[in-house]
């Protein structure tokens, strides 16, 4: 009970401060049509969908993958400047449950994280990309997404405790964007070299945006002859959230609970 | 004597090779502040965070608030309150905000925390800059809402980290004048600090702390007695150098020492008065350009106890400003 009052608290927290900050918001709301435009139109332009098939409905489960993943840099930032101005001590010294805060600041993000979703959900409407398997299956694709966020904030909060300051994070976190593109996203992978490829089809980007096309009926289903992951890309994303949760989870509340040991 | 409310029995921490604290003991009594100062990097903050839970000691024990910081660390917590070196706050939120956030997470309830954060606010005189943005607050006002995020659970022990290090003067006045308060109130203040003007103005019992071991413990009065302090005269010409240093040296009973036209001579107990200095090189005859008694800083403390300098930060000598500017101010 403690924990969930005070995750809920810290959720406020995070509400309070997108009050604050209408650049935030509206930052929020230009990026995914900036996106959109970009790869869609600009690079879209040059690019071929394996099989057919227009490529905005190709593109747009790769920009969701790729939003949720900036789950992971705005988490690192967010925990790394909280350890570095005291906020981390200060919450370690209250009769605040421990667990909390990690669970809290995901459980935030995914709150902010599902609003930006649908920004960029009607973004997609609007240039034409479409659901074509149903609304059941698309509540799940949903779904899917906001796992993979969750999961991916969790790593980032992770390393945001082990980070010595705000600034390493700030200057850490545009790596994620190269990170999201060696995958599936925007193009396909099967024009890359062999080494390159298979990095790219187990990255679990790369099982995440062909769940989300799979479950969507977007184009861009990969042969059935591809690797594992991207064969079986459901079983694939939800086996990389276990993994990665399994792991990041327990990691993140005992470093928050233990941190400058 | 009360039993101590804080107390720390061979306190030890290593990390890795370095050992911050060398077996430090405490006792401080309730309803009083107790000063630990201290130059950087000599174990105060350390200590700070193993009695407010923050760190595990490698050895040693320690209880707050009548709980071992060990095995009850949660009863610990309710006890306390911690305000550190930085101004410990969401800079996007309102000082309110923040005040109500932290309040929530301390068990006051929804309510509770909102009723106690206007109350905190009221009380401190903050209630103007509440509805902004903590990132808009002065270096001051950042640290006053820091210090009154760490009594909203009105703590019985209340542990400051260099509360006022790198304030200007008229926020380190603000500060203290707060801790005075708490303290009338009936907290007990356990403070750190680089200024021993800090603890002797704050302080009823002060530990100096020098590589993680108390070295000398006493009230400021009574280590500023052991230490002394120091009269500077400054002579109009050479001629009168060994005049003057004559006649120090029977007033004081000290050692004058002369660069230029300064003399400088260390005394211990009481040192004689300014006029009485003045009365007395003037009826000899000496032309006198300045005099002063210096009260001792804490490089005359770790000069005298340890026998080396105090390796002090840059923000120590913010100390030596005023009294050059009180000179200067003096000569004209």
């Amino acid at each position: 009970m403690i924990v969930l009052a005070d995750s809920l608290t810290l959720v406020e927290r995070k509400l309070l401060q997108l009050r604050h900050q209408p650049g935030t918001l509206v930052a929020m709301l230009v990026m995914p049509a900036v996106m959109v435009v970009l790869f869609g139109y600009v690079f879209g332009s040059a690019i071929q969908v394996p099989g057919g098939g227009n490529y905005r409905e190709y593109l747009m489960p790769g920009l969701f993958v790729m939003t949720s993943m900036f789950a992971l840099s705005s988490a690192m930032v967010d925990v790394a400047a909280d350890q570095s101005r005291g906020v981390t001590d200060r919450l370690r010294s209250m009769p605040t449950s421990r667990m909390a805060v990690p669970f809290g600041q995901t459980g935030a993000d995914a709150v902010t994280g599902l609003f930006g979703l649908v920004i960029l959900l009607a973004c997609g409407l609007a240039i034409g990309w479409r659901v074509h398997d149903g609304l059941g299956r698309a509540v799940a694709a949903v779904g899917v997404l906001l796992l993979f966020r969750y999961t991916m904030s969790w790593v980032g909060t992770y390393l945001g405790l082990l980070l010595p300051s705000e600034q390493t994070a700030d200057s850490l976190s545009p790596l994620t964007l190269p990170l999201s593109m060696l995958s599936n996203a925007f193009v396909p992978t099967d024009g890359m070299p062999a080494w390159l490829r298979a990095i790219c089809e187990w990255n679990p980007i790369s099982a995440a945006v062909a769940a989300c096309r799979k479950l969507f009926g977007n184009p861009g289903v990969p042969a059935a002859d591809g690797s594992w992951p991207l064969t079986h890309p459901l079983t694939a994303t939800l086996l990389w959230a276990a993994v990665l949760l399994v792991v990041f989870v327990p990691l993140s509340v005992r470093r928050f609970a233990r941190a400058g040991l | 004597m009360d039993s101590p409310i804080v107390s720390a029995q061979g306190l030890r921490k290593r990390f890795g090779e370095f050992e911050a604290l060398a077996g430090l003991d405490l006792a401080v009594p309730p309803g009083t502040v107790y000063g630990l100062l201290g130059p950087n990097g000599a174990g105060k903050s350390t200590a700070v965070r193993i009695l407010s839970t923050l760190t595990r000691p490698t050895a040693g024990r320690a209880t707050v608030a009548g709980f071992d910081v060990r095995e009850h660390p949660g009863k610990v917590r309710e006890a306390i309150g911690l305000a550190g070196q930085h101004a410990a706050m969401d800079e996007k939120l309102t000082g309110r905000e923040n005040l109500r956030v932290f309040g929530k997470l301390a068990r006051l309830g929804r309510r509770g925390a909102r009723r106690r954060a206007d109350e905190l606010l009221e009380r401190f005189e903050l209630t103007e800059a509440a509805d902004r943005q903590v990132s808009t607050y002065s270096g001051g006002m950042r640290r006053r809402i820091d210090l009154i995020a760490s009594l909203l659970r009105a703590p019985s022990v209340l542990f400051l980290d260099e509360p006022t290090t790198g304030l200007d003067p008229r926020s380190r006045l603000e500060i203290w004048a707060i801790v005075r308060e708490l303290v009338a109130a009936g907290a007990t203040v356990l403070l750190t600090t680089q200024y021993l003007e800090e603890a002797d103005q704050l302080a009823s019992a002060v530990a100096v702390i020098d590589r993680g071991q108390v070295i000398a413990e006493g009230t400021p009065a009574q280590l500023k007695a052991r230490i002394g302090s120091h009269i500077d005269v400054e002579v109009g010409s050479e001629d009168d150098l060994a005049e003057a240093g004559a006649i120090l040296e029977r007033m004081t009973g000290g050692q004058p020492r002369a660069e230029d036209l300064r003399i400088v001579t260390g005394v211990h107990g009481t040192a004689p008065s300014v006029p009485q200095i003045v009365r007395e090189l003037d009826a000899a005859g000496v032309a006198i350009q300045d005099v002063g008694v210096r009260r001792p800083s804490l490089d005359d403390v770790f000069l005298t106890l340890t026998g080396r300098p105090a390796e002090a930060p840059a923000e120590q000598r913010t100390d030596e400003q005023p009294k050059q500017r009180e000179k200067q101010e003096a000569a004209a």
